[in-house]
């Protein structure tokens, strides 16, 4: 019997609904639940991932009718190479971040009954295997709405906290917002493309073969942009993302960061380049500006963040940018029948979606097992913990490297793909748009740039100096289970940065769907090592050889300085002579990010007051100092606050109506049914 | 197969490692004649090298793998940095590892781990000039790479031997936007070297220094690595320059002759462009950290200006 794919996605999806259920029944035995679950959830996850792995690797669609669903509105799925790959995406993280949970969850126990946390963890997983498998709007809406109330549940499992509720509020009214767009992004295709006739139109099918009138295909797009984006964490709905993100579990932090957003690029994709097809231009070009102010604007508020967590939910806010960026110009470039140029743009984006997720993945699970051993999400009261922590500290190093674009890691093979994507640009035939879009190239290196220095602070302030808080002395290295699912994750972002073109070759079935062509990179003798997407003559890459050249002349230079005997000796930290360091002396993090903060100073809310203190008779010599610095996100003020005051001033004018007299109900009844006699004759 | 190749890349990767010290002693020596001091000579670094190689290493105590790791990294990356660019002939089996936007790359390792062994220690000093790296860094690299995309859509690629190639052979002669990405380059090459204007390299007074304050706590050979590694730098920028605006002399052909020739070219490029240094550094005063913008934001509008023009006018 051969592997049919999309039996075996199907059975993993039911694998995960029936360990829910499960997962009830079994709560007596919390101990038990953790180590059974999480075994079968990440077994159900690499099914999954193998599943997509082997679709896209033979470039198969394959589809099926549920008996499930609505007369005349069955659910169905399908298996083409599009929803394989990102089946693989969720696969991989979902696997690495089940076996990381047999660690993490372990330590909720004895405080907390952890059911809830394994029925919504795998009602989650479930969800976003169903949401990328959906072949018909109907069963995509419901697999998208118990992704989403299964992250909420999620999102508030430490429902004691007063901030976890309200961010999982605040998540769910924008999710619900997003849903809705969705919703009539659908309707609109459906309906006009059938002629509002039959259920038909509801399913993807029908919607590939209709041919919407332009006007109504912009209607639908804008929607559906506005509602995935509200998903993804696009600037400006973004406001969200950095409340829920970080108060939940850490590995459902991980999950939410790195695949829940990639469900969003999956229904932009499938929406622009599968459902809609022929793009104009600027469609593209709003993706692309709004992927650009999402990339930087999300990682200089990543900048300004103490808490780890935050700052991790703010640069996906970033990256979920550069995804956009690569797919935006795949769009223009497409929309100009430059196939060659959409696959390779498409290409980088769908593979800074893969990047992202493994290593934001890995960078949300070396949070979480700081969080897990400190007991605290603010670096401003942690350092050293390299010390302490040296495997998550090295991990989380690997992390930290990936996501700042470095080679030979895997963040840098994206970017670089972008960045040719880019370069390319002049030869569209607008003049217009080969002046701006090389700009936009500017603004991705203002990014990479920025992310490093993010992630020197994230990394420099947290593992590196001295220990800044309370106890240490608890303080302990992750267990093994939650080290071996960073460390595969850590592998795995080498490995995409080391042998790129083996990966984009197997990615070439997505853009051949998508776009009509593929990359197709020489695969000579010696071709999974370079990665010449366009010509050799024109640009050409090889990580494993940059990784080689560092793994040679490294321990070369280690050697030949060891050849005679040189001693190290510890001393006393010298400090240009200065005697009595403390750790509080050290730089935080917002001594780090200060001049970037004065730089950009504009685009936030800072509010900074220094005000001495008591002082002993003389003013200028104030006893103590009191210094407070809040730094905000100004959309909040700009697009949240106000609809937020606009919706409670309208339901306190509708409120007026309840006045809690049975007569003035009655009054209501009695026009109520005369309005409806005069109109419904 | 054909050894030639390799054996100029190891040629080349070597000269690199002998000339950064000497194009940084002579840097230092013009330097001393401009103010008219008397100069320790051309060789005071490379004995400033050996001295440290000699020492033995003081390391903080609680100095963690990252600080001991950083110099072997930094000179590691240098050395294939030096391996990549042309700056003798472009016949190398490296080239093709890197193009341009990986050699920046390569530079982004070195500046990332750098700041990062600021931090280790845990000092006041070391994470100011972590931080102030960070940020200037984050300001030039789009600049750097604007210019290097204008030349790059004048040759039409990123590799930088194609490059030479191009521009030797006569496909790409001085334009309008060249000019302006010099411009551009000169500013950058001199934010991301740490020179005059943007840093200090021979100052020692704590609240100025930038990258001086990084490394504050590394002696003996850890410290002599990264001084290597930072005249190394300012060599690979020159040769960077060279290779992307004035390649007139780096061999095409495979003969000695022309080898020869090349390296005699590099040698007066590089005289030339110590003179240059020189003349900026001894022009200019330091800049306030905060003016810093003002500065790499001209870079960034001289890259700008030209990319335009090579919109426009070409």
């Amino acid at each position: 019997m051969s592997f049919e794919p999309l039996q075996a996605g199907c059975v993993a999806i039911i694998a995960l609904l029936a360990l829910a259920a499960l997962a009830i029944a079994l709560q007596r035995a919390q101990r038990f639940l953790v180590a059974f679950s999480f075994v079968v959830s990440a077994l159900a996850s690499l099914l999954a991932a193998a599943a997509g792995a082997v679709c896209v690797g033979r470039g198969s669609v394959s589809s099926v009718t549920l008996l499930l669903g609505l007369p005349d509105l069955p659910f169905t799925l399908r298996l083409d190479p599009l929803a394989g790959f990102f089946l693989v995406v969720i696969g991989v993280l979902a696997l690495f971040v089940s076996i990381y949970s047999l660690g993490y969850v372990r330590g909720y126990l004895g405080h907390r009954s952890v059911t809830r946390l394994v029925v919504f963890y795998n009602l989650f997983l479930a969800g976003m295997l169903m949401v990328v498998l959906a072949n018909d709007a109907l069963f995509f809406l419901v697999a998208w709405e118990i992704m989403a109330a299964a992250s909420y549940f999620l999102v508030i499992f430490e429902d004691e906290r007063v901030e976890n509720r309200r961010a999982g509020f605040l998540y769910l009214v924008i999710a619900h917002i997003g849903a809705v767009a969705i919703l009539l992004a659908f309707g609109i295709m459906a309906g006009l493309g059938t002629g509002f006739s039959s259920f038909g139109g509801y399913s993807f099918d029908a919607m590939r073969q209709s041919a919407l009138p332009s006007s109504w295909a912009t209607a639908a797009f804008l929607l559906a942009f506005f509602g995935f984006a509200a998903k993804a964490g696009v600037f400006p709905l973004h406001v969200w993302l950095p409340e829920a993100h970080p108060v939940a579990p850490s590995n459902v932090s991980a999950l939410m960061s790195g695949v829940m957003l990639k469900t969003a690029i999956y229904g932009i994709v499938r929406v622009a380049f599968d459902l809609l097809r022929d793009c104009p231009w600027w469609w593209g070009a709003i993706i692309l500006v709004f992927g650009l102010l999402s990339a930087v604007l999300g990682v200089l508020y990543a900048l300004m963040q103490n808490d780890l967590k935050r700052l991790l939910a703010y640069s996906s806010v970033e990256n979920i940018g550069i995804v956009l960026v690569g797919i935006g110009l795949a769009m223009i470039f497409q929309s100009f029948d430059l196939h060659m140029l959409a696959a390779l743009a498409l290409t980088a984006g769908l593979y800074h979606a893969l990047s992202h997720a493994l290593f934001k993945g890995l960078l949300f699970m070396g949070a979480g097992s700081v969080l897990h051993a400190t007991g605290e999400r603010n670096m401003e009261r942690m350092g050293g913990l390299i010390h302490r922590m040296p495997w998550t500290a090295a991990l989380f190093l690997v992390g930290a490297v990936s996501i700042s674009a470095l080679p030979p890691f895997n963040g840098f093979v994206s970017e670089w793909l972008t960045f040719q994507a880019f370069l390319l640009s002049p030869s569209l035939p607008v003049p217009m748009m080969k002046l701006l879009i090389p700009m936009g190239a500017a603004l991705l290196a203002l990014t990479s740039a920025l992310a490093a220095a993010c992630f020197v602070k994230a990394f420099g302030v947290t593992f590196l100096g001295h220990w800044r808080g309370g106890e240490l002395s608890q303080v302990h290295d992750a267990g093994w289970t939650m080290r071996a699912g960073m460390l595969l994750a850590a592998i795995s972002c080498l490995a995409l940065g080391i042998f790129p073109p083996p990966v984009i070759d197997w990615m070439d079935a997505v853009t051949q769907q998508l776009v009509g062509t593929k990359i197709g990179l020489p695969l000579g003798a010696f071709g999974w090592l370079w990665l010449t997407p366009v010509a050799a003559q024109r640009a050409s890459y090889s990580g494993g050889i940059v990784f080689l050249g560092l793994l040679v002349c490294i321990p070369a230079v280690y050697l030949l300085l060891h050849i005679r005997p040189g001693a190290i000796s510890r001393v006393p930290i010298w400090d240009c002579g200065f005697e009595k360091l403390t750790p509080r002396m050290q730089y935080t993090g917002t001594a780090f990010a200060m001049p970037l903060r004065r730089i950009f100073g504009f685009l936030y809310r800072i509010r900074e007051r220094v005000r001495p203190a008591a002082h002993a008779g003389q003013s200028a010599y104030p006893a103590r100092i009191r210094y407070s610095l809040r730094i905000r996100d100004r959309v909040w003020g700009w697009c949240y606050a106000p609809v937020a005051r606009a919706s409670f001033l309208l339901a306190r004018q509708v409120g007026r109506l309840q006045q809690g007299r049975i007569q003035s109900y009655l009054i209501y009844s009695f026009v109520t049914i005369l309005v409806l006699l005069v109109f419904l004759r | 197969m054909n050894a030639y190749p390799y054996i100029l890349e190891f040629l080349q990767v070597f000269a690199l490692a002998a000339v950064a010290p000497l194009f940084a002693g002579w840097v230092k020596m013009l330097k001393c004649w401009s103010q008219g001091r008397t100069s320790p000579g051309l060789l005071q670094p490379a004995r400033d090298l050996h001295k440290l190689f000699a020492k033995d290493v003081l390391l903080a105590e609680n100095a963690s793998w990252v600080f001991r790791f950083v110099p072997y990294l930094v000179f590691g990356v240098a050395l294939l940095a030096g391996g990549v660019i042309p700056s003798l002939s472009v016949d190398l089996p490296l080239a093709p590892t890197a193009d341009v936007i990986v050699i920046v790359g390569l530079f982004a390792i070195a500046r990332f781990f750098t700041a990062l062994a600021g931090l280790d220690i845990g000092t006041a000093f070391g994470g100011m000039g972590s931080s102030r790296e960070m940020t200037i860094a984050s300001l030039a690299e789009p600049a750097m790479l604007m210019a290097i995309f204008t030349i790059s859509l004048g040759s039409g690629t990123t590799s930088l031997a194609q490059m030479v190639r191009s521009i030797q052979s006569g496909q790409v002669l001085l334009r309008p936007s060249f000019a302006f990405a010099i411009l551009a380059f000169v500013l950058i090459a001199l934010a991301e070297t740490g020179r005059i204007p943007v840093d200090n390299p021979a100052t020692h007074l704590e609240l100025t220094m930038i990258h001086e304050a990084m490394i504050l706590e590394y002696s003996g050979r850890h410290l002599a690595l990264i001084e290597w590694a930072g005249m190394m730098r300012l060599s690979l920028f020159s040769y960077l320059g060279i290779a992307a605006f004035f390649p007139w002399g780096i061999a095409v052909s495979r003969d000695m002759r022309a080898l020869g020739l090349a390296f005699a070219a590099l040698l007066l490029k590089l005289a030339a462009i110590g003179v240059g240094v020189v003349l900026i550094e001894t022009g200019l005063a330091k800049m306030r950290i905060f003016r810093l913008t003002e500065f790499l934001g001209t870079a960034f509008l001289m890259a700008t200006l030209g990319m335009l023009s090579f919109f426009i006018l070409e």
